[in-house]
């Protein structure tokens, strides 16, 4: 057999197709942008997709550790939304920002933890579980004050303007944060025994209980990690917005689901790739800057070009499901 | 005594009676129902007219959380057809023309159904997990009902069409006579014919049903639409309430106040099994909680705080990983000493166990 023969027959393995094809999406999406809107091709433009999106970068990397196990978390958002209401009364109160930073990510581990506890040793479905949670956590926003709170702590505001340059190009410390965060996700998934893990609790739980891997540990931990990527992300979003609300981030949790499905991520669990949240995030950010730059379109399309996309990919996944069987 | 309590509605009912009795303590006149023009007025009554939307939606739910699936897409439904009907009436040259307020009910009613049936479609006929299916829907719709209103908040005024969410008919509210009828229908159909049980057979297990010759596809795809045109219902109720159509607001996380609804009725939502009697409570119950915080003073907004509360209550009761774990102490000498045959009864049916 020559090289071209090889070459010829050779087939990419099937568990990538989902991830090139969001791929493939993106870049026909931003080559359609770049062609038909001035200036949409210059490298800021694509930075700028990176500092809008950095908090949900973030929480989409939670939200895909649960969904490959398998579950869900709907309460993304409110925790999003506590962590900015907490940390702008928290400041507002005269606390330090060295303790007040632990303390929201900590809080929000444990609100993560909880649920996962309580979705794991009382068998209650993760939706509902999470649906209290989030219930839970914009009831403590709204307790903690009904208004918005600005803030003014010398740690955030200089956090929300350095800019990081290089050259004529420059991004926010928040996309570096979220950029670890991927990185660490990636390895975590990939190269250790709780990423195993994570894809043998979503890929059968019977299975994964049967072959002695620690299933409590593994449940409780994905849903551990999506709270402390909200609480991250709520960070950062107060970095970006420098005040704390209860309003923020509603319907959140939308688009971090959008964005893993998009992704790839079978919603079943046991299979997908964090480059595809990548991925789906940016697609979902590439959407929001061509309807800035279109300008006559209003922001609502946003919404149903999302739907329409989940919606594509979602029978996709159906057919592969459908083929496979 | 015992059985009195063990009867599954017994918990809301009493609920909801507390509730209405600790109203009593900040309001002294909560119970009056007093007759001004011929139409009853009164807490109670505003309690019943503010929760018909939710019981109806929750009446939809409820069937569909019985097949064992879920309508996420409930509150963005009733906005798009709040939406359609509105613009039609406010694109009429006389708003108050009966003929034409009633053409736009209809189309409203009717986009409901098809919205309903996409549902229907993508879990039924594509097989698509119901939370994802109807999560397009939610994503999508509140694009969809901004679309209609051109991101716009549409006001209209058309007294025949405000009749539908403020109109008083032999002195009780016309919203409320409306879920009134609707959930009377649905029960007849469900509880006195086979339709109930072949319900809770697709939900208890759908292979199963489907080799007993039950045709679960066609159930399925049934309580999507009937979800829609409920949720259309409640929509035009709230629009006619208020005599306009905020695409961005209107019902929103409805959904979640009716998927609590049914839950706090006692319908499991690993499906199976269903109450209607108990979801009506339940809407009863989660107005009931909202007015009262509105009338003690405590701000409004912390109702989510009670919400969640109640939920994890509920959920955790209804939890047999939870009794087992928790009142494991309590229950182990009543096996030893109890007759056997009683015990297996209070363990619930319908579970995954």
């Amino acid at each position: 057999m020559t090289t071209a023969e090889q070459f010829l027959r050779y087939r990419l393995p099937r568990r990538y197709i989902p991830v090139l094809a969001t791929g493939a999406l993106f870049a026909v999406m931003y080559s359609v942008g770049a062609i038909r809107y001035k200036g949409f091709s210059d490298t800021q433009v694509f930075l700028n997709i990176f500092i809008d999106n950095a908090f949900l970068l973030v929480v989409a990397v939670g939200m895909t550790f649960v969904i490959l196990t398998g579950g869900i978390d709907l309460s993304v958002g409110a925790v999003v939304a506590l962590t900015t209401m907490m940390s702008g009364s928290l400041l507002a109160h005269g606390w330090p920002a060295f303790v007040v930073l632990p303390m929201v990510l900590a809080i929000g581990g444990a609100l993560g933890a909880g649920m996962g506890a309580i979705i794991h040793y009382f068998e209650i479905q993760p939706f509902i579980v999470t649906l209290a949670g989030m219930f839970l956590a914009r009831g403590l926003c709204y307790t903690i004050s009904t208004d918005s709170i600005p803030i003014t702590d010398g740690t955030w505001t200089r956090l929300a303007q350095t800019r990081i340059r290089f050259g004529n190009y420059h991004i926010s410390p928040s996309v570096v944060v979220a950029v670890v965060v991927v990185l660490a996700a990636l390895y975590a998934l990939a190269y250790t025994r709780f990423g195993r893990n994570v894809y043998a609790v979503g890929g059968g739980e019977q299975s994964a209980l049967l072959m002695g891997l620690p299933v409590a540990r593994t449940r409780i931990g994905v849903y551990t990690i999506s709270g402390l990527c909200s609480a991250l992300g709520g960070l950062l979003l107060s970095f970006y917005t420098l005040s704390g609300s209860g309003t923020y981030a509603v319907g959140l949790e939308l688009d971090a689901i959008a964005a893993v499905v998009i992704g790839g991520t079978l919603l079943t669990g046991g299979s997908g790739y964090l480059a595809g949240t990548v991925l789906g995030v940016l697609v979902l950010g590439t959407i929001q800057t061509i309807i800035t730059f279109q300008g006559t379109l209003s922001a609502w399309w946003t919404r149903i070009v999302i739907g329409v996309l989940l919606l594509l990919f979602i029978l996709l996944q159906r057919v592969a499901a459908i083929r496979r069987q | 005594m015992i059985a009195f309590t063990r009867h599954k509605l017994f918990w809301p009912v009493l609920a909801l009676v507390l509730l209405l009795l600790g109203n009593l303590v900040f309001t002294p006149g909560f119970f009056n129902i007093k007759v001004l023009d011929g139409h009853l007025y009164g807490s109670l009554i505003d309690i019943l007219r503010s929760a018909a939307p939710l019981a109806l939606i929750s009446a939809g739910m409820t069937l569909v959380i019985a097949t064992g699936g879920i309508d996420l897409s409930v509150g963005s439904v009733l906005a798009i057809c709040g939406a359609l009907a509105c613009l039609r009436i406010s694109k009429q040259a006389d708003q108050g023309a009966v003929g034409g307020v009633l053409l736009a009910i209809l189309l409203a009613v009717a986009l409901g159904v098809v919205l309903g049936a996409w549902n229907g479609m993508l879990t039924a006929g594509f097989g698509v997990q119901p939370i994802i299916a109807t999560l397009i829907l939610l994503v999508a719709g509140r694009g969809l009902a901004q679309l209609i209103t051109s991101g716009q908040i549409i006001t209209v005024r058309s007294p025949p069409y405000r009749k539908v969410g403020a109109g008083y008919f032999l002195g009780l509210p016309i919203p409320v006579l409306i879920a009134i009828g609707m959930v009377l229908i649905t029960v007849l159909l469900t509880r006195r014919s086979a339709l109930g049980m072949l319900i809770e057979a697709v939900g208890g297990n759908a292979t199963a049903s489907t080799l007993a010759g039950v045709r679960a596809r066609r159930i399925t795809f049934m309580v999507y639409v009937f979800s829609g045109l409920c949720a259309a219902i409640a929509g035009l109720m709230i629009s006619s309430n208020v005599s306009s159509a905020d695409g961005n607001n209107a019902g929103l996380f409805i959904e979640l106040d009716a998927i609590l609804a049914v839950v706090l009725g006692g319908t499991a939502l690993s499906g199976g099994r269903f109450s209607l009697g108990g979801t009506v409570l339940g809407a009863l119950i989660i107005q009931t909680l909202t007015t009262t915080i509105y009338t003690v003073g405590i701000p409004p907004e912390t109702t989510l705080l009670f919400k969640a509360i109640v939920v994890t209550i509920v959920c955790l009761i209804q939890s047999p990983a939870f009794r087992a774990k928790v009142f494991q102490r309590r229950r182990r000498p009543v096996v030893v000493a109890g007759p056997a045959a009683v015990e297996p009864e209070k363990a619930p049916t319908g579970d995954r166990a």
